[in-house]
Formats: C-alpha cells, sequence, structure tokens
C-alpha cells in the first residue's frame, strides 16, 4: 500500500561555506496512512526542521519527499493565531484560502469549533482565550486546511498538566474519527508513548532516525498506565544514549 | 493500532469545558456614559487650564489687550464668526485642501511604504531616504513647490503630500518589521498564495502600526497646509490661513486668535478619530 508521506534521503543544511551546519543527515521514513508517528529527540535535533520541510516551508538541500498529493498542515508550540480575528474567524481562514464559500465556511467553523469544545467562543478573540483553548483553535485551524496530513511540532509544550491530558484524549479522538495521518514532535518520551502508534528517536547533530518503537498498547491509553511509563522509559534510555554519544 | 471504536473516558469534554470556564474571565460590561466621561475629563481639564494660562498672561498686562486679548472676547468673536458663510467658506476651502493632500499622501505612502518594506534592495535603497524625509521641514519645499507650480492650489497639494507621505510609508514599513515570523510561517504553512499572505496577514497585521503612521501623517499634513496657506495666498481663495495672515495685517488679535482656536480645534479633532480608531484595534488584539 502506497504509504501517507514519504521521506527519502533527505538532508537539510541552514547558511553557507564555513558557517554551514548540517541539521538533517540522510533522513528516511514512511508513514502508513492513518498512522499516529511521533518523533522524540533532545532540542536542536532538527525535529523541527524536518516538519517544516514535509510542510513545504523550505525545500530540502537534498532528498525528496512526497506526500501523494494530500495536503499538510502544520501546528506549532505556539498557537500562532492571528490576533485580529475571532476564533471563528481564524478557524475560517484556511478556506477563504481555498476559496470555499462564504456559508459554507462559516457552518464548517461551526462545526469544528464544537469539535474541539470551543463552541461558545466563536467570537472570542485570541487574547480572551487560554493556552489551552488557543491551541484547540489552532487544531480546529488546522483541521479547517482539509489535509490529510497533521504535523505537530511539540504542540502541547506549553501548557499545564491537566490541561495537556484532557488534549491527548481530545487529539486522538480526532484522529480516529477523520483518518488523520499525523507527524508528532515533541521531546517528552511519555507523551510520545501515550499517542504514538510509533515513536521515533532521533539523534541531534546531524539529526536523523536512530531507533524506532512500535507502540501496540491498547487506546484509549493513559499518560499514567504502568505500561506506557515502562516503554517511556526504554525510550527514555535510548534518547539518553542518543544524546551522551553525539553531545560532545 | 486503533481499528475498532474508542471509548473515551467518560470526563473527556466535560472537564475541558470546565476547565475552560476557569481559565476565561467574563468581559466586564462597561457602561457607555462612564466611558465618554473617563476620556473626556482629562482633555477637558487640559483645555481648562490652558485657557487660565491665557487668561493669566493677558491678565499679567505684559501685552496690550488689543495685541493679546483674553480668551472672553476671543472665544465670543469666534462664536460671531461662526455666524457667518464667510467663515464657513475658508474653513471648507481649507478641509477641501487637507483632504486631498492627506488623501493623496495616504495613497502614496501606503503605495511605497508596501512596496519598500517587502523589497530588500529598495529598502536598503530607500529606507533611510523616506526617514530623511520625514525630518525635513515641510515649509523648506515651498520656494520649490512655488518655482514648479506657481502660486496655485497644486504648490499647496504637493508640500501636503510629501510632508505626510514618508510618515505614512514609515508607519507601514515599520509595521510590516514588526509581524512576528510566526505568524508569517502560519500563514505560508496554510497554503496561502504571495498576494493572500499579503491581503490576510501582512496587511492585518501591521495595521496598528500603519494607524500610527497615519496620525503622523495628518499632524505633518496639517502643519504643512497651514504653512503653505500662509505662503501661497490665491485670490478669491479665501482659507484660514489667508484670515490668519488678514487678521495679522489689519492688527485683528481676535479675529487672529479665533482663526487660531479653529485651527488647533480641527487638527485635535483629526487626531482625536484616529486616536480612538486605534484604540478600538489594539482592545481587540488584547494590546491595550
Amino acid at each position: 500500500m502506497r504509504p501517507a508521506v514519504r521521506i527519502d534521503g533527505v538532508s537539510h543544511a541552514f547558511g553557507q561555506g564555513g558557517e554551514r551546519l548540517l541539521a538533517l543527515h540522510d533522513v528516511s521514513l514512511e508513514l502508513r496512512k492513518a498512522e499516529f508517528a511521533c518523533l522524540v529527540g533532545a532540542s536542536g535535533s532538527g525535529k523541527s526542521t524536518l516538519l517544516n520541510l514535509v510542510a513545504r516551508l523550505d525545500p530540502p538541500t537534498t532528498g525528496e519527499i512526497e506526500t501523494f498529493g494530500s495536503r499538510t498542515a502544520l501546528l506549532f508550540q505556539e498557537a500562532a493565531l492571528f490576533p485580529w480575528l475571532t476564533a471563528a474567524d481564524n478557524v475560517e481562514l484556511p478556506m477563504r484560502m481555498r476559496h470555499v464559500a462564504a456559508d459554507k465556511r462559516r457552518e464548517e467553523a461551526r462545526q469544528l469549533l464544537s469539535a474541539v469544545g470551543l463552541a461558545d467562543f466563536e467570537a472570542s478573540r485570541p487574547h480572551e482565550l487560554s493556552g489551552g483553548m488557543k491551541q484547540r483553535v489552532a487544531l480546529a485551524r488546522a483541521l479547517a486546511q482539509d489535509a490529510a496530513i497533521l504535523l505537530m511540532d511539540e504542540p502541547f509544550g506549553a501548557l499545564d498538566a491537566i490541561t495537556r491530558d484532557l488534549l491527548h484524549d481530545e487529539l486522538e479522538r480526532i484522529w480516529l474519527e477523520r483518518n488523520l495521518t499525523i507527524l508528532f514532535v515533541t521531546h517528552n518520551a511519555r507523551e510520545a508513548v501515550r499517542l504514538g502508534d510509533r515513536v521515533l528517536v532521533f539523534s541531534s547533530r546531524p539529526g536523523r532516525v536512530a531507533d524506532e518503537f512500535r507502540i501496540d498498547l491498547p487506546r484509549p491509553r493513559r499518560l499514567e498506565s504502568p505500561e506506557v511509563a515502562r516503554l517511556a522509559g526504554l525510550v527514555g534510555d535510548r534518547l539518553r544514549e542518543e544524546v551522551l554519544t553525539r553531545g560532545h | 493500532m486503533a481499528t475498532e471504536p474508542l471509548r473515551m473516558p467518560a470526563y473527556g469534554a466535560g472537564e475541558l469545558s470546565v476547565l475552560d470556564k476557569l481559565e476565561t474571565t467574563p468581559r466586564p460590561a462597561r457602561r457607555f456614559p462612564l466611558q465618554v466621561w473617563r476620556g473626556a475629563w482629562p482633555r477637558l481639564a487640559a483645555v481648562a487650564i490652558a485657557l487660565a494660562v491665557w487668561q493669566a498672561v493677558v491678565l499679567s498686562g505684559w501685552r496690550p489687550d488689543y495685541l493679546l486679548p483674553g480668551p472672553v472676547p476671543v472665544l465670543r468673536r469666534l462664536a460671531a464668526d461662526l455666524t457667518q458663510p464667510v467663515f464657513y467658506g475658508a474653513m471648507a476651502i481649507t478641509l477641501e485642501r487637507a483632504l486631498w493632500g492627506f488623501g493623496l499622501a495616504i495613497a502614496l505612502g501606503s503605495v511605497v511604504g508596501a512596496v519598500v518594506a517587502r523589497n530588500r534592495v529598495l529598502r536598503a535603497a530607500v529606507g533611510s531616504l523616506i526617514t530623511g524625509l520625514q525630518s525635513m521641514p515641510s515649509i523648506a519645499w515651498f520656494p520649490l513647490a512655488i518655482l514648479l507650480f506657481g502660486l496655485t492650489e497644486g504648490a499647496i497639494g504637493f508640500v501636503v503630500l510629501l510632508g505626510a507621505a514618508p510618515a505614512i510609508a514609515n508607519g507601514l514599513i515599520s509595521g510590516f518589521d514588526q509581524i512576528p515570523p510566526l505568524l508569517i510561517r502560519s500563514g505560508r504553512a496554510m497554503g496561502a498564495s504571495r498576494f493572500q499572505l499579503f491581503r490576510h496577514v501582512l496587511l492585518p497585521a501591521s495595521l496598528p502600526a500603519f494607524i500610527g503612521g497615519l496620525k503622523q501623517g495628518w499632524a505633518f499634513a496639517w502643519r504643512s497646509l497651514m504653512a503653505g496657506e500662509l505662503l501661497v495666498i490665491i485670490s478669491n481663495h479665501p482659507s484660514l490661513g489667508v484670515r490668519l495672515q488678514l487678521a495679522r495685517e489689519t492688527a485683528d488679535a481676535e479675529g487672529l486668535l479665533a482663526a487660531m482656536v479653529v485651527v488647533l480645534a480641527i487638527g485635535m479633532a483629526v487626531e482625536i478619530l484616529f486616536s480612538s480608531v486605534d484604540g478600538t484595534v489594539r482592545r481587540r488584539r488584547g494590546l491595550a
């Protein structure tokens, strides 16, 4: 079966000449359709760079990325909502850009906001919402892009533990309902095991996939469950090993 | 693998919405008259103080009454002037010039600002020139303007345009500079074309700074216009500037000051208009 995303021999460098920094080296990776893959690595390991390349914000220096005609949506650690638009208008914007008719996109935005539990906050401006709520509006806006592939760059990294826990449930539900393919970047091994079908351990300088873990735990999972903790321990050990051998 | 339907724990959405309620504070209802009063009283107090200082200077006897009349005779004169159609004619001519010149300055300043802000080479080439033009006293343009256009409306318009446009362009440029890069990346990641990025992200993001530029541009335009109306006097075009000049020539101090009050009032009224738009925009974005 054709994968949803194929990353083939991708290397990426920043800067030029002597100052050149190799951020990614020969990364090859395939995501199945409707797979939830988590990418864990130390900060500065090039995880975000990889997401930006898959989102086509930059072209890779070498190698190829193929999404087989599917759109991608990218979520950042900060919600990056447009402060001059209401929650509903933020969600509508990607549809406006695709020239969806006004009444249709209004209806769709309403549905997406209630899908993330924010039906009552359509008219709120971003500054009136909490961090977790903003991130959910951003999720609704990403879903409004009608993208089969969701790229998430530590989206819950700045949230408190309770909110993050609840958003994990929410994301899992939306992922299943919509058959999304998700590439989720985090530096938290436990979060990766909680969410992922597969956890990819990323090494630093240059970034590449060092190891991968298949997570066959039944869903819904809980962050505190002993199985999640045990697997997260294994992933964490592997991560530490990478950091220690590559750290200097 | 998740192939069978999931039963999510019962708390889920309910718990989230409880959190949402805890995390948002209801907006305090604003009482309209109270709000108006809160904005108005400092201004009224300032006017009162200014009038008192003026009256004090007059009472000190520093200059005789016929050269420096106090606020009471001047305001009485103003009230009388305001019943005369001629006065409104003068105001209309001045306002029409302001509207034309400032309107053109907005058009030119916006286009130049947008083009320069988005083009690195142009930015390096003319960025500092625009700032230089902004600090150039507009009255220095008049000799050239009169050479080029003669004593015509064109000369006045030219100087008003050159006075206001650089401030407006600079406002837009600094607006573009202050856009958080994350918002631009967010727009690009949702598949915006170059034009869509400009229309839906860059322009609205730079709006507060652009309004700041308009405000400053207006101040420059109004100043240039007054200078112009004193220097370029066109017969049968009785503007506010002409009234000022005539009042001086006929030693009509009350008429002179009455006209000055009007000049000040118009300048302030437009400034207040821009400030209130500015305040609304900022409040909406949580900046104020």
